[in-house]
């Protein structure tokens, strides 16, 4: 393999994670909130809520940091909004969540009008991590070029998945979490309060797609535009079925997602590919994310539905404590 | 209603319960008081209101009135973890087991004395250390949906014990089990009354209350209609205080006259949902006037030997005929139009669609063909006139036509049901589960229709997991045990233990 | 005393129908509250929307050709929701048909095609350009359970792309975001041609779409009221498992709803190119698609309620046209959209003070009805 060639390959993979890393934290935001068996479809609604209210507070306080934590709480208080219709109305989880998108696009439309123009905001910071380099052989030839220098919202992707996935699986409260998406009913006959834990997933959720749209806004695409996530909120919903509800399987299919997307950019420094650089035609290759979403689906829906695996039992139901029937 | 001696030291007392929902009082001042150590059984049928008192006791729901006394200490339950911490601990029907989630997960699921990070290890080995203490053996690393019935059962108890629970509330238990599981159960509950737990055990059979409980409480409509020491009474009398009214044990019915096979079922073999074995190498005749009934555990390919006569699911290989032509893996239809009829198991999920009219639910079968169907229309009005014959005719109470099946009472759906399904004079009835869940009049209602229906020649499968029904309705039963028919025998009280061996599993020769 | 919230059996028709005027009435009040953040007088703000939507020499020819797009999609979507079909890839559709009407005007027909055969023709291509493209998430459900909510919308970001490959590429005019023009036979007739017979008519650029959509609505209506189709989405929709029991193909109509969905929405694009714009160019619609899926929500699915509610949407995208910032209109839909789900849910319950003494007494009158 000749140098560019290896260049080639570590810029796709490095802008894979980079470009991932919100569509991880949307993907494994709607995951958590899904496993406490309610599906907020609202994800594109509250990243563009997220990635508007980080850009603006941190422009106004020169903080980022504090952008991050605006955009979360942004987010958070939008998913409460489905929280109420979809736990304690118990509407129809899909209607409350396409409403919550389309809330979202458009009061982040209305309240981003003045920013859209704002090229300067503080952005999240880049960590540099040198001593990769000394590690011996793949040091210098891999890790040093691929994670030496990297914006911080990917070294916390990094962090959150085995965090979330330990978190379910090993943890106390993750077993509830569990629960109260596969049998809600089990879970309230043995003392656990099934709808404030939803809340507080749905919550956690919201935040996590908020964190999403800050680091969108923030660190990999540092400006606002109106609809700037083209998507993304819906494709993390996707995600989530093709990762099985795992989340190293959504950081997988995040992280390919994030490649296949700069794909069109990524290629056009390849000189023998001869439709890369011909921006036309570039727009097929643009198509690619797209479809690959749905291709995911197609392998992981059937798998899913055939097995009965993966799916919290309750998704999109309700709990309505004592529901007569058979 | 009894007065309670409040002198007496009673483990539990509730005392003027009443629970209210909208249109129904399901508890009317109900009076409940347990001693120590007794298996106590709530008798009464089904909407009597045993597990609305039951849910009340466990902390699912809050009374409108009334008290709880423990130990003679008053207590107030917002939540089932009051209940739990109050040492009361429910079985319920539905078991509430996790289904995705180990033994061990499920016992310690709402413990707050365990570490926040899970010691696997140390929580299998506590668990397997109750479970050889009570005798209640289960495997703590399994997953609940890879457990039999009656394995879940001990879990649930096991889980009870787990919490510390001093009153066991076991919801109908037997319903699910074979006669030898039963038997095992019962040791089990007298073990751990003899050792001082007190058992409430809710039921409506009879025979089941005579054998177990020590005290009965009667409930009947929301009320007690008595408190009786199961020493000094018989069946008949816990029979009338039920019902209100003599009940007769058995359908008159007269003798079988089977004619000619209508519905052949050679070699059939399914798979379940999970794409598992359902059914095995199945062949079965039912002719013309007679009813076969099919006896088994739930679970062992019931509904899916249903669902694929009715061409709702795929036969992997096999072949269904009806009056001889082959509907095998054909359209639903084909087995409407030669008509099949199905009453489904899931009368609110299968069998009905909840929003929609009952003339609209009438029709869900007959609205391809005239007279209902008009080309490419619908006649409304035909539809119309003929539901509101059909609900008279099948006595379905309701306020009108114009009423969204959801309303209906469980009783009245499956008249709705009968209605639509008989009313085309099927040439074969795949009923499955015919009264679950209906009260005893609504139950003879059911069984008189099939019966009539089996007289006018129509070849009736009656899916059933309650043997009594089976005993008094079919005219030969067939057993079915993990997807096979596993023996037949003809429907005589005394068989009654081969007929529990075979849904465990055991081949015999009945009548040998 | 304490707070009873209790489920209401039945909701009265008119109480849905308060709720619903209730609902807009928040949505607008709430809306008012951003937009007084965002900077703007709610009140001047709304006052000159409706004005310029409704009450203008202008207003109803205007109105009516933002009405068009929204109500043939809208009804493309009633088609779906139907059967609880979640097609939210109209927009793809529209803009799929969109391209396959603009196809067949510039490519396929001669310009000199009289003006009857060339529309005709520019419709069929329209309706079977959406229609195959919602039928795409209409096999995948059918066929792979994929879900149609994800598929149907990455379908229509592929078409946005798909359709910008075309107006950048083979069928650029000068390597600007549109084609040419389409010729004259290629026009939907609008009030304007008119104005020799009707000289009020001066300006008025409302065109035949409408009129189709109408039609649509109406056969609609009576499909869904009176035939087996109507009622077996009816039936799918409130119970699939009873349709399926009841012998209905659940496949074949999933991918019968989506083609007729779909086709409804490709109608709404070769509309708005045959009758607005005159070519296939970038953004040329304002997010019809998404729009009609709330103005299907909002007409509870019934065809002919879709008219009216297609009107007033339209009159508020001519409302939002007049002020800035531009995403109004959008950012009032979804308020709306929320505030009507909660009406609908709020009045399926109804909320009582009751004293804990009056408890048994009230208990007592209940009468236990048993099966």
């Amino acid at each position: 393999m000749d140098g560019t060639t290896l260049i080639f390959i570590f810029n796709i993979v490095s802008a894979g994670l980079r470009t991932g890393t919100p569509l991880l934290f949307a993907t494994i935001g709607e995951l958590i909130t899904e496993r406490a068996g309610v599906l907020n479809l609202g994800v594109e609604g509250m990243m563009l809520a997220g990635a508007l209210a980080g850009f603006a507070v941190s422009f106004s306080t020169g903080n980022p940091w504090l952008g991050v934590a605006a955009g979360m709480l942004a987010a958070g208080v939008l998913s409460l909004l489905h929280g109420l219709v979809a736990i304690s109305l118990r509407g129809d989880q899909v209607v409350s969540g396409l409403a919550l998108a389309f809330v979202g696009r458009g009061l982040t439309a209305v309240l981003g009008a003045r920013y859209v123009q704002i090229r300067d905001v503080p952005r999240l910071p880049n960590i540099e991590m040198p001593f990769l380099n000394d590690i011996p052989l793949i040091g210098p030839t891999i890790l040093g070029p691929l994670f030496g220098r990297q914006n911080i919202v990917l070294y916390l992707g990094f962090l959150l998945v085995p965090l979330v996935w330990f978190f379910i699986n090993r943890t106390r409260a993750g077993l509830n979490l569990r629960a109260i998406g596969e049998y809600p009913a089990a879970a309230d006959a043995a003392g656990i309060n099934v709808v404030r834990l939803r809340y507080f997933y749905v919550f956690v959720g919201g935040m996590l797609a908020g964190l999403a749209g800050a680091s969108l806004s923030l660190a990999v695409t540092p400006l606002w535009i109106e609809d700037m996530t083209a998507g993304q909120g819906w494709i993390a919903v996707g995600l989530v079925i093709f990762a099985g509800w795992d989340p190293w399987r959504a950081a997988l299919g995040s992280y390919i997602f994030g490649a296949l997307r700069r794909l069109p950019l990524d290629l056009q420094s390849v000189s023998w590919l001869p439709f890369a650089s011909n921006p036309i035609l570039g727009t097929w290759l643009s198509m690619i994310p797209y479809l690959f979403t749905i291709v995911a689906l197609m392998f992981s829906s059937r798998e899913a539905a055939r097995k009965r695996l993966g799916a919290p039992a309750a998704l999109g139901v309700p709990y309505v404590r004592g529901e007569r029937g058979l | 209603m009894t007065q309670l001696d409040t002198n007496q030291p009673y483990a539990l007392v509730m005392r003027g319960i009443v629970k209210r929902f909208p249109g129904v009082l399901a508890n009317d001042h109900v009076d409940l008081a347990l001693y120590p150590g007794e298996v106590h059984a709530l008798l009464g049928e089904n909407g009597a209101g045993k597990s609305t008192l039951m849910n009340i006791l466990s902390g699912l729901y809050r009374p409108d009135a009334g008290q709880i006394i423990i130990n003679g200490e008053p207590v107030t339950f917002n939540s089932p973890r009051d209940a739990i911490r109050r040492g009361i601990g429910m079985v319920h029907q539905h078991f509430m087991l996790v289904p995705t989630l180990t033994v061990a997960e499920n016992l310690i699921l709402g413990q707050d004395d365990i570490g926040f990070i899970l010691d696997y290890t140390a929580l299998e080995a506590k668990v397997a250390e109750l479970s050889q203490k009570f005798g209640l053996a289960v495997d703590p690393h399994a997953k609940i949906w890879q457990l039999s019935v009656g394995e879940q059962q001990r879990v649930e108890i096991l889980k009870m014990l787990y919490h510390g629970a001093k009153i066991l509330i076991m919801d109908e238990p037997t319903a699910v089990l074979t006669p030898q599981e039963v038997e095992e159960l019962f040791k089990t509950l007298r073990e751990m009354a003899a050792v001082g737990h007190t058992i409430i055990f809710i039921s409506h059979k009879l025979d089941e209350v005579l054998e177990i409980a020590d005290r009965v409480t009667v409930l009947r409509r929301g009320k007690v209609t008595a408190v009786v020491d199961t020493a000094h009474t018989t069946k008949a009398e816990l029979a009338r205080l039920m019902v209100g009214r003599e009940v007769l044990f058995r359908v008159e019915k007269k003798p079988a006259n089977p004619g000619n096979p209508i519905l052949e079922i050679q070699n059939l073999n399914a798979k379940n949902d999970r794409g598992l074995p359902a059914l095995r190498n199945l062949s079965l005749t039912v002719r013309s006037g007679e009813i076969v009934g099919v006896a088994g555990v739930a679970g062992n390919g019931q509904v899916e030997l249903a669902e694929v006569i009715t061409g709702l699911r795929p036969a992997e290989s096999g072949k269904i005929l009806v009056h001889g032509q082959d509907i095998t893996n054909k359209p639903a239809t084909a087995a409407i139009d030669r008509g099949v009829a199905h009453i489904p198991a899931d009368r609110t999920g299968v069998g009905s669609a909840p929003n929609l009219y009952l003339d609209e639910n009438l029709i869900m079968k007959s609205y391809r063909h005239p007279p209902i169907s008009k080309g490419w229309a619908i006649n409304l009005s035909e539809a119309f006139r003929q539901a509101v014959q059909l609900i008279k005719r099948f006595d379905v109470k309701t306020p009108d036509v114009k009423t969204p099946a959801r309303l209906l009472s469980g009783g009245n759906l499956q008249k709705l049901i009968l209605a639509r399904e008989l009313s085309r004079e099927p040439e074969a009835i795949i009923a499955v589960y015919p009264s679950r869940g209906l009260d005893a009049g609504a139950t003879e209602a059911v069984h008189r229709r099939l019966i009539d229906e089996r007289d006018r020649g129509s070849a009736i499968l009656l899916i059933s997991e309650d043997l009594d029904e089976l005993l008094s309705l079919a005219d030969r039963i067939v057993v079915l045990y993990e997807g096979q028919i596993i023996g037949e025998v003809p429907p005589k009280d005394e068989l009654v233990d081969e007929i529990g061996l075979m849904m465990a599993g055991t081949k015999i020769q009945a009548g040998d | 005393m304490r707070i009873k919230i209790e489920p209401r059996l039945i909701v009265p028709k008119w109480m849905s129908f308060l709720g619903l005027i209730a609902a807009i009435l928040a949505a607008l009040f709430f809306g008012g509250f951003l937009l007084s953040y965002g900077g703007l007088n709610p009140l001047v703000a709304y006052r000159q929307m409706f004005t310029d939507a409704f009450l203008r020499s202008y207003s109803p020819s205007d109105t009516l050709v933002k009405a068009t797009p929204l109500l043939l999609a809208g009804l493309g979507v009633t088609v779906a929701f139907r059967m609880k079909l979640w097609n939210i890839g109209a927009e793809g559709q529209l803009l799929i048909g969109a391209w396959a009407a603009s196809g067949v005007a510039l490519f396929v027909m001669p310009p000199e095609t009289p003006r009857p055969i060339m529309l005709l023709a520019m419709g069929v291509a329209g309706f079977l350009g959406g229609a195959l493209w919602g039928l795409i998430p209409g096999i995948l459900k059918a066929k792979l359970q994929v879900n149609e909510i994800i598929s149907s919308l990455m379908l229509t970001y592929v078409a946005i792309l798909f359709n910008n490959f075309f107006i950048y590429g083979p069928w650029s005019a000068g390597g600007f975001g549109l084609t040419r023009s389409f010729p004259r036979t290629g026009w939907f007739p609008r009030l304007l041609d008119f104005v020799d017979f009707v000289p009020a008519f001066r300006g008025m650029t409302a065109h035949i779409g409408f009129l189709i959509g109408l039609v649509a609505a109406v056969i609609l209506a009576v499909l869904f009221r009176r035939s087996k189709w109507g009622y077996e989405l009816k039936l799918i929709g409130d119970n699939p498992r009873a349709a399926e029991y009841a012998g209905v193909n659940l496949a074949r109509h999933i991918m019968l709803a989506m083609f007729i969905s779909g086709g409804l929405a490709g109608l709404a694009g070769m509309s708005e190119v045959a009758g607005v714009v005159h070519r296939l160019q970038e953004n040329f619609s304002p997010g019809y698609g998404f729009t009609a899926i709330i103005v299907a929500w909002l007409a509870r699915l019934n065809p002919l309620a879709v008219v009216l509610v297609a009107y007033l949407f339209g009159g508020l995208l001519v409302g939002g046209d007049s002020i800035q910032p531009a995403g109004i209109p959008l950012m009032i839909q979804g308020i709306i959209m929320f505030c009507v789900i909660s009406a609908d849910l709020l009045t399926r319950y109804r909320i009582r003070l009751v004293r804990p003494k009056s408890q048994e007494l009230e208990a007592l009158d209940t009468e236990v009805t048993a099966g």
